[in-house]
């Protein structure tokens, strides 16, 4: 069956199924991309002189919040909201793969930290106010995809979704000013704030193109998870034309 | 039908039509009350295992009073709004509500409304319980709490009433409620816990303002957020 054949049995959105042959040259320049700067971050960037090699950590943690914080909940946000206006099934997948590929990169941030905090900080987990807000992040990414899970059918699983993403959205600054409030009325111990070093350029050379990797491979991975949902609705809507 | 009912023809305004729904949700609740009487004995239950949770020789029972009874409400408010949306699942009396002649808004409102005065109904149950069991003096202070008490539970209501408007329709619905709705009352519970310990330390308000500036908001925003999204919730 071809790609033609296939539209004609769905009533819309149905023209766009992706080709599934050959490389996926989006996410392989990602990977390839982020490859690179590690080996730049790893061999070819100065170790710094306070925290050791530790603090290599932060051009995956950094970078990974970046994407996560900025790219895929904004985009889930965003997409939530225009969802609920125009009621365009592509935004919904749009979305539904800005939390999958979100949630990975929450979890980078989330493991990335710790391991982070230990030796420079003294500690695991410290209630720094960055790092409860992507905890919370996290939980709400994890209650939406579970919410997406929990229903059955698409219509309702698409608005029920965009109402929850869009609400998120409108959470964020809430927490954020509740943790920071709660972070500066409860006066912790100082530490090294690892967010506003003052770096090398070498650093800085390694630091800024590892954004662009990072936001390379986090559109390689969405467009591949996009593919997917595309995909899985085609055969859902030939199932149930069958 | 009395004389007076049946001379009504035009449908009623928003606000009314919120009473009405308001009303009968009440009157349901009133008639066999199961979700007060559970909630307010959980909220007690909870009020007591937590002060067993702790060595009363190193933590003050008034320095544990305010998280505690935040917490309790939060997780008794969750039980009262399960049963919101649940109880239009019998014969499908959510079509009916949709049916009738009302705003969607309306019987959001009505929903909100209703719950309201279910969780108030057990703070007003639960706050004088923690200022027996907790020893704390609530005297001076039991006015301005009373304002927290109803600022927090607008916050909880408003996006707890949407949610259980959501979680009623899928596969999880008791597992979702609180999985939804515990990350949006993280900002209403710490603001109120904050408040709370503010005025029973004897503080000034100004200590507290910044807190209460965010209940406010929150309040807000996410009053008029859900009963904007809440007709996407019930679409047919």
């Amino acid at each position: 069956m071809t790609t033609s054949d296939l539209g004609a049995t769905r009533s819309s959105g149905t023209a766009d199924v992706p080709e599934t042959d050959g490389m996926d040259w989006v996410l392989a320049s990602g990977f390839l991309a982020v490859a690179a700067f590690y080996v730049r971050a790893i061999f070819f960037t100065p170790i710094e002189a306070s925290q050791g090699p530790a603090q290599k950590i932060l051009y995956v943690h950094a970078t990974s919040a970046f994407v996560a914080l900025y790219l895929a909940f904004g985009l889930l946000g965003l997409t939530s909201a225009l969802y609920l206006w125009l009621k365009d099934e592509k935004l919904d997948r749009v979305a539904e793969s800005a939390a999958e590929v979100g949630l990975a990169f929450t979890s980078v941030v989330l493991i990335t930290g710790p391991l982070w905090a230990k030796p420079v900080w003294g500690a695991w987990w410290d209630w720094d106010a960055r790092l409860s807000l992507t905890l919370f992040l996290w939980f709400l990414i994890l209650g939406y995809l579970v919410l997406r899970g929990a229903i059955e059918e698409p219509g309702m699983r698409a608005r029920f979704s965009a109402v929850l993403g869009l609400l998120s959205l409108i959470l964020v600054p809430f927490i954020h000013l509740s943790v920071y409030l709660f972070r500066t009325l409860h006066p912790m111990p100082i530490v090294l704030k690892p967010s506003q070093p003052s770096m090398s350029p070498e650093m800085q050379w390694t630091f800024f193109p590892a954004f662009f990797a990072m936001a390379l491979l986090f559109a390689g991975l969405l467009r591949a998870r996009y593919r997917m949902a595309t995909l899985r609705d085609a055969v859902a809507a030939m199932d149930g034309a069958r | 039908m009395p004389e007076s009912e049946r001379q009504v023809t035009a449908p009623p305004g928003v606000l009314r039509a919120a009473w009405l729904i308001a009303r009968k949700d009440l009157a349901i609740e009133f008639r066999t009350r199961t979700a007060f009487f559970s909630a307010t004995v959980f909220a007690l239950l909870g009020l007591t295992i937590f002060y067993f949770a702790w060595d009363p020789t190193t933590v003050a029972a008034i320095d544990l009073a305010p998280g505690v009874l935040w917490v309790i409400f939060t997780f008794s408010g969750l039980l009262g709004l399960q049963r919101s949306f649940g109880v239009e699942q019998a014969d499908r009396a959510m079509d009916a509500l949709l049916a009738a002649p009302v705003d969607r808004e309306s019987v959001y409102l009505g929903k909100a409304l209703a719950n309201l005065l279910f969780v108030g109904g057990v703070q007003l149950i639960t706050i004088p319980a923690v200022a027996l069991f907790y020893n704390v003096p609530l005297g001076d202070v039991a006015l301005p709490l009373a304002g927290v008490a109803a600022l927090a539970a607008v916050g909880l209501v408003a996006v707890g009433t949407l949610f259980s408007s959501m979680a009623v329709n899928t596969r999880l619905a008791e597992l979702l409620l609180p999985m939804l709705s515990l990350p949006f009352f993280l900002p209403v519970v710490t603001a109120a816990s904050m408040t709370t310990a503010r005025l029973l330390a004897g503080r000034p308000m100004a200590d507290a303002w910044p807190w209460l500036r965010i209940l406010l908001a929150f309040d807000l925003v996410f009053v008029v957020a859900c009963t904007l999204l809440f007709p996407f919730t019930v679409e047919e």
